[in-house]
């Protein structure tokens, strides 16, 4: 079974947790993305989440394998929901088990971060205005003439900006 | 020369072309070729400098000289999590 997968359906954490269980290992770490209700001043009704899963796939498996190596943990999982969603409902989960919590801690963020920025999926926010929008992208069309400045704020502001508490 | 290529399209750009995918006879020779023959064709409204682009289902150089059968996909700004 792949460290990095896609579901249409509910994240079940329980389940995922399970994987992670170590006979040495003295803890774990978890993050959930949820869908928040607001997003640089307007009002989400719900968020459509697509995935280049093919490459999508690779790109994670490669990160887990980074955090695995980076930082001295036991194991590490991050499940991301493709399809529309809701309010509150559950994006994406990080986990990760390890001897000792803090290693667990940075593996964690380390992951969700890089996930972020690299993992080719794309997300629509639909408003309480009735508009529409390709989160990172719609700024970006409506000023071409500023590519590099906008690649630039792509890299290095967390999308978790736009997301996450 | 003409090449055989298919090309998926998702999120902002499959809305743009208005299509998932589809094989073309292309005389580009190149991803970065390819992007702007697109572009002149359906409009998209992103510069290449803001998209990254995968060959055969791995990120490629937009200067890679493009083969028969290649199975191209343009990667607009991501925004998982």
């Amino acid at each position: 079974m792949m460290r990095f997968r896609f579901t249409q359906t509910a994240i079940d954490t329980a389940l995922a947790r399970r994987e992670l269980l170590d006979p040495a290992a003295g803890g774990y770490v978890s993050f959930e993305g949820w869908v928040r209700d607001h997003n640089e001043g307007q009002e989400v009704t719900r968020l459509e989440y697509e995935a280049f899963q093919e490459l999508a796939v690779k790109e994670g498996e490669r990160i887990l394998a980074e955090a695995l190596r980076r930082f001295p943990v036991k194991h590490a999982l991050c499940i991301h929901r493709v399809g529309t969603l809701a309010l509150s409902d559950m994006a994406v989960w990080v986990g990760v088990s390890s001897v000792h919590r803090g290693e667990a801690f940075d593996a964690c963020r380390f992951i969700i971060d890089e996930v972020k920025h690299r993992v080719p999926i794309w997300k629509k926010e639909h408003y309480r205005s009735g508009d529409s929008g390709w989160v990172n992208c719609e700024r970006c069309a409506a000023a071409p003439g500023h590519a590099h400045a906008h690649e630039h704020e792509h890299h290095h502001e967390p999308a978790a900006l736009t997301i996450h508490k | 020369m003409q090449l055989k290529i298919k090309i998926q399209y998702y999120a902002l750009m499959r809305e743009q072309a208005g299509r998932s995918e589809e094989t073309i006879e292309t005389s580009s020779v190149t991803p970065a070729d390819l992007y702007g023959e697109l572009s002149g064709r359906y409009g998209f409204t992103l510069a290449r400098e803001q998209l990254k682009v995968a060959v055969n289902n791995e990120f490629s150089d937009w200067s890679r000289p493009l083969e028969e059968g290649d199975a191209v996909v343009f990667i607009p700004p991501v925004a998982g999590g």
